[in-house]
């Protein structure tokens, strides 16, 4: 590499070719621009002379310095310019590459390979001999290889970070022995953390010869989750801002997804290290949802954090009788209710009172039971930090021993209280306030719920502070008491609705959420070695970059080896025994290392800053810049100017597409005004926007539909969306409308607008059949038009407002075609008419020319003559009725055909009546 | 190449589209002309009242004006005076040089040619004259001018840069308008004007040029090349030619003027630029009107 100043070249031998530089000069001078072809009759004029100076014309000067700009751009481009080059100095020794390979060095990988790439391409070049080392703790033991610097690059390619800490082999002077000769010169590519034999092998190394370190280049952050109630997120390393924490787990679809960003607290900063805590303030229901954690952003092991019994629901054992002892019905049940109210929040676990305790459950629910054989393994569990939750019931009252009952929390009067019974006085008891700083503060009793038994305690001075909630008479509703590490809550009600409502309420399922949420967390498993598995088996394992990877050959942990975190043969993961699951997470506090005696290579300064590319866009600016001057040269200015307009067209952002509503449409959709496809032919035109008004009178005068004047529609510009009724007159001359207006027609359709197609020949031609001209089946062929079929004899058409049998418009006879019905709807005997289908049919087609019949001239005379004499006036007054009935239909839909069943279902509803008499 | 059916009928339909156009434009023209009297200044044929003369042997009975007669005892004759019709050609240079224009919206010379033609041809023929292209029949007659600017619009030009009057076709005794850019040099011209002088045809050369051609006005590096595309001149100076060019024009100028002079014949040149109706009165004076 040359190095000139802070300008280092990779391929300077490249650099000779500017000295072709001067040449170029003097060809681009020596040669002219292009000659303008130029087509000029008196040539023959021209034949024989001679320019006067053969050399006048040349190539400006600053055309000239453009091109030679360029080039000289491009030379330097290609000769790979380096700003601040790394000087590297010539090294002979042998090469060692220490690779850091835990997680922690996932972020930047592939610039650490690409590093160590370098280093070994180098060593390869020189012949010095080399040798890799993966700090992934999995390395041969045994002396390090020392092999030829190129055949270690397909090993350093396939390395990948694993999901533990980076971890070294413990004895470096055991690795190095039978190094080649030589100065040993040593790259370490660092993840930036600490790890236990680091220090050894940096005193070791550094003796041996030259080290030098590559920093991570991006700062490091993990998460970690901390025990407790809540469980809380410790973010570490992170910088402002500092970014979210994603909880991600299955949605109520079960489709995995992020439910909830934490944003992380203020930075607390201790040693040099930042942390922040990441409130997990997230309802129960939801938090228990979540599978793992991530930092935002981050794709590295640390930065996740798998979510285990500790984050997860709490595991509720249910003890109640058992099935085959339940007597009476499944709703009657006491455990149902709490099982309807636990469900959503908590595991539940079901069975005898020894099976549950095995499954090392958070808490205990018993309901109604006395005298339990496994009271004493109870007891203990309870002491070392259980949560047992009783419920009273006919047996509690029944039993003779209840004075003597362990754990409960009050002591007990034999026998109930019944309130509000039949025997007893008083009325059933509802609820006092709760206690603002007890458990159950911030819940609000209903109203309506009443206790009308209950179990009494025994008074005691302390009964005060161990009522949880209480009845208004001040009566113990739940009681508390702390027993060893845990806590014995008695409901003295029963869990169904015997005794009282509470169960029915949704306060019920508030209070038990309240208390199972105050549960510590597994603390039988802990507490029990003897409970816990000798092994745990990885159920999913994260690689290093935090992805979820599915666990495949790999041995169970023991359980003293989880304690120690992630490891080689344990990586990061979600591991199971039995019941109960354990995450492994990588993430944790941040120990930056020291480097001693080792040279750091910066970051910044480490490659130094290429500059092909920006003399690359140079050269490419100026070229452009040549085109446009030799053009300018050449053709004079105006093809500059087209080109600089061309330019300006394609940069120049589109027109807004934005299209605001025409105030016509507005109108129209707010009078409910009839609407016509405007065809281009002026007369056709008029007469439809003449007949649409003359229907509108008509309409106003007879009817409550009251419409505005008649709009014009251009199918290729007009929104259609806030109009209900179309009249499209065919004329053959019409140009299809484009396929966007296409697409607004069937939605138009779709959503319940319909059209009148009118062909205006009252079928003249005897085509008959719905599609009665050529024109129409061209204009009609792209809609979504439903088979049709003759308006039947009782179609909701013919009785919207007037009774009608014919729908006669300039011309009459003619079929009238709508949408046929569907297949098997038959006409029903005694029933008026059948229940055609029960959407509107969204086209009418008929070819009786309505809207000239319709038609009124300004005066409010008709604009066309119909017929002859007083039989003419009787047609156009048909032609109107069935207008008035169209737009009825349009409006009302099938309104009257359900209308007419009225007297039919009044009719069945009286035999029915009389018949159950 | 051969012109299918359908392409010539497209070509003859678009031809004769331009057509009124052309006639109107020459219309207009020529309206500004008031065409003069041919008499002869001598009895013979003709419209106009000449002269009363005694009546002499050899007149016939009928010819005798008796209203003049009856008021003396002499037998007079009217005599009409002579009003020959003269046969005028025309002939438009069809050389591909022709069809060029140096600035768009500026009309080709061909089409100034042609308007100039038919311009002429219509005043012509007010006037009673007979009126043809060169080497086709001359007519007289409104619907003559018709003729002559269909098939002015149904020649194709040709494709040489250069084209030469038909020698053979002139008549003896008719006026010839040659309208040409003459910029090839014209070497068959000698020789067409002898011929002419010898059988007692005069005329009128005009040299058509586009003001560019006048002028020369190109500058830097260019080729020039002839619209038939045979004739080629590589420059590095245009603007350097512009003298030479300039001496060679009027050097061909003179050239025409003096053949035309030896021929007893008129020389004219006349620029796109200009407007048609200063070179048509021109036209109208020169040919004697």
């Amino acid at each position: 590499m040359l190095v000139l100043g802070p300008l280092g070249f990779a391929a300077p031998w490249l650099l000779t070719a500017l000295i072709a530089l001067p040449v170029l000069w003097v060809i681009l001078r020596a040669m002219p621009p292009a000659p303008k072809r130029i087509t000029f009759p008196g040539v023959a004029l021209l034949l024989g002379l001679k320019d006067r100076a053969p050399e006048a014309r040349r190539t400006p000067w600053w055309l000239l310095l453009i091109r030679l700009a360029a080039v000289a751009a491009l030379i330097l481009a290609f000769a790979g310019p380096v700003w601040r080059p790394v000087a590297g100095a010539p090294a002979t020794g042998p090469l060692l590459i220490v690779m850091d390979a835990g997680w922690a060095a996932a972020p930047g990988w592939a610039g650490r390979q690409a590093r160590a790439e370098r280093a070994l391409t180098e060593a390869a070049a020189a012949g010095r001999p080399a040798a890799l080392l993966l700090a992934d703790g999995q390395d041969g033991q045994g002396a390090l290889a020392f092999q030829p610097a190129d055949t270690l690059l397909a090993r350093l390619r396939a390395a990948q970070p694993v999901a533990w800490p980076s971890q070294l082999p413990p004895a470096p002077g055991a690795l190095l022995e039978g190094r080649p000769e030589g100065r040993l010169q040593t790259l370490w590519l660092t993840d930036g953390l600490d790890h236990p034999a680091r220090a050894d092998w940096l005193a070791a190394l550094a003796a041996e010869g030259e080290v030098t370190v590559v920093p991570p280049s991006q700062p490091l952050r993990s998460i970690e989750l901390q025990p407790g109630e809540p469980p809380a997120l410790v973010l570490h390393g992170a910088a402002d801002p500092a970014p979210a924490v994603l909880a991600i787990g299955p949605d109520p679809q079960r489709i995995e997804r992020e439910l909830a960003r934490l944003v992380p607290g203020d930075p607390v900063t201790e040693a040099g290290a930042t942390r922040r805590a990441v409130p997990l303030d997230l309802p129960p229901e939801q938090r228990n949802r979540i599978t793992r954690f991530q930092i935002e952003g981050d794709s590295h092991a640390g930065a996740v954090v798998l979510a285990d019994d500790r984050v997860r629901r709490r595991k509720v054992a249910l003890v109640a009788e058992a099935a085959g002892q339940a007597e009476g019905q499944e709703l009657l049940s006491p455990a149902h209710y709490v099982r309807q109210a636990l469900e959503l929040s908590a595991d539940l676990i079901e069975g005898g009172l020894g099976d549950v305790l095995d499954a090392a459950p958070d808490v205990v629910v018993l309901v109604d039971q006395v005298q339990l054989a496994e009271i004493g393994e109870l007891a203990e569990w309870v002491d070392a930090g259980g949560l047992l939750i009783r419920f009273a019931g006919p047996r509690m009252i029944a039993s003779d021993r209840l004075m003597d009952e362990p754990l409960l929390p009050v002591a007990l009067r034999q026998g109930g209280r019944d309130i509000g019974g039949a025997l007893s006085w008083g009325d059933p008891r509802g609820l006092a306030p709760f206690a603002r700083d007890g458990v159950f503060a911030g819940l609000e009793p209903p109203g309506d719920v009443a206790v009308r038994a209950q179990l009494m305690a025994q008074p005691a001075p302390d009964l005060a502070e161990k009522t949880i909630a209480a009845l208004s008479d001040q009566t113990p509703l739940v009681t508390r008491d702390r027993l060893g590490q845990g806590q014995v809550v008695l409901f003295h009600v029963s869990a169904n609705a015997e005794w009282s409502n509470l169960p029915l309420s949704g306060l019920f399922v508030q209070m038990l959420e309240r208390l199972v949420a105050t549960a510590r967390m597994a603390p039988a498993a802990e507490a029990e070695p003897e409970r816990s598995q000798p092994f745990w088996t990885p159920e999913l394992v994260l690689d290093g970059f935090g992805r979820i990877a599915p666990a495949e050959g790999l041995a169970p942990a023991a359980a003293e080896a989880m304690a120690e975190g992630p490891g080689p043969g344990r990586p990061a993961g979600l591991y199971v025994a039995g019941e109960r699951q354990q995450a492994l997470n990588a993430g944790g506090a941040l120990l930056p290392a020291t480097w001693p005696g080792a040279r750091i290579e910066d970051a910044e300064a480490g490659r130094g800053r290429n500059l092909a590319g920006l003399l690359l866009a140079a050269a490419a600016l100026l070229l452009a810049l040549d085109a446009l001057g030799s053009a300018l040269v050449a053709r004079g200015g105006r093809l500059i100017a087209a080109a600089l307009a061309g330019l300006w067209l394609a940069a120049a952002p589109p027109p807004a597409a934005a299209q605001d509503l025409d105030g016509e449409l507005v109108r129209a959709a707010g009078e409910v005004a009839l609407a016509y496809v405007v065809t281009g032919e002026a007369e056709i035109d008029r007469a439809s926007e003449q007949g649409l008004w003359g229907l509108s009178l008509s309409l106003r005068q007879r009817t409550s539909v009251e419409p505005g004047r008649p709009v014009g529609i251009a199918l290729d510009e007009d929104d259609l969306s806030m109009l209900t009724f179309l009249y499209w007159p065919i004329t053959d001359t019409q140009a299809p409308p484009s396929p966007q207006a296409y697409l607004r027609l069937n939605a138009f359709l779709r959503s319940g607008g319909m059209i009148l197609f009118d062909t205006r020949d009252g079928d003249v031609t005897g085509v008959g059949g719905p599609d009665m001209s050529g024109p129409l089946r061209r204009l009609a062929a792209p809609l979504d038009i439903p088979p049709l079929a003759p308006v039947p004899e009782d179609h909701v058409l013919t009785r919207t407002f007037y009774l009608l049998g014919d729908f006669p418009g300039r011309w009459q006879g003619n079929p009238v075609w709508v949408e046929a019905p569907p297949v098997g709807a038959e006409a029903a005997s005694g029933v008026p008419f059948r229940q055609l289908n029960d959407g509107v049919t969204p086209v009418v087609i008929g070819g009786n020319s309505w809207a000239e019949a319709w038609a009124v001239d300004d005066q409010g005379y008709p604009a066309y003559p119909i017929g002859r004499g007083w039989e003419g006036e009787r047609q156009r007054e048909m032609a109107y009725r069935f207008g008035i009935n169209l737009v009825m239909y349009v409006l009302t839909g099938n309104y009257k055909s359900d209308q007419v069943h009225v007297p039919a279902l009044l009719d069945r509803l009286r035999t029915e009546e009389i018949l159950s008499r | 190449m051969s012109l299918t059916p359908a392409q010539l009928r497209a070509r003859a339909e678009s031809a004769s589209g331009a057509l009124p156009a052309l006639l109107l434009a020459a219309e207009r023209l020529a309206q500004q002309v008031a065409p003069g009297a041919h008499g002869l200044r001598r009895a013979g044929p003709g419209e106009d009242f000449w002269q009363y003369r005694p009546a002499s042997s050899g007149d016939s009975a009928r010819s005798i004006d008796w209203r003049r007669s009856a008021r003396s005892d002499a037998q007079f004759v009217r005599d009409r005076e002579a009003q020959t019709a003269q046969t005028a050609a025309i002939w438009v240079s069809g050389g591909r040089g022709m069809d060029f224009t140096g600035a768009e919206g500026r009309e080709t010379k061909l089409d100034r040619a042609r308007l100039l033609a038919v311009a002429l041809a219509m005043l012509l023929l007010r006037g009673g004259e007979k009126v043809g292209l060169l080497g086709e029949p001359a007519r007289t007659g409104r619907l003559q001018a018709e003729r002559l600017a269909e098939s002015l619009l149904a020649a194709a030009p040709m494709a040489q840069d250069d084209a030469a009057p038909p020698a053979a076709a002139l008549r003896p005794q008719s006026r010839v308008v040659l309208i040409s850019d003459f910029l090839a040099l014209p070497d068959w011209l000698p020789a067409f004007l002898a011929r002419a002088a010898g059988s007692g045809v005069t005329g009128v050369i005009i040299q058509l040029l586009d003001p560019d051609e006048e002028s020369f006005p190109y500058e830097g590096a260019a080729v020039f090349r002839s619209a038939g595309g045979g004739l080629r001149h590589e420059s590095r100076d245009a603007g350097g030619l512009r003298a030479a060019y300039l001496d060679r024009l009027a050097e061909r100028r003179a050239f025409l003027a003096a053949e035309a002079m030896r021929a007893g014949w008129q020389f004219g040149h006349a620029s796109t630029a200009e407007p048609p109706s200063d070179r048509l009165g021109w036209l109208w004076r020169v040919l004697g009107g």
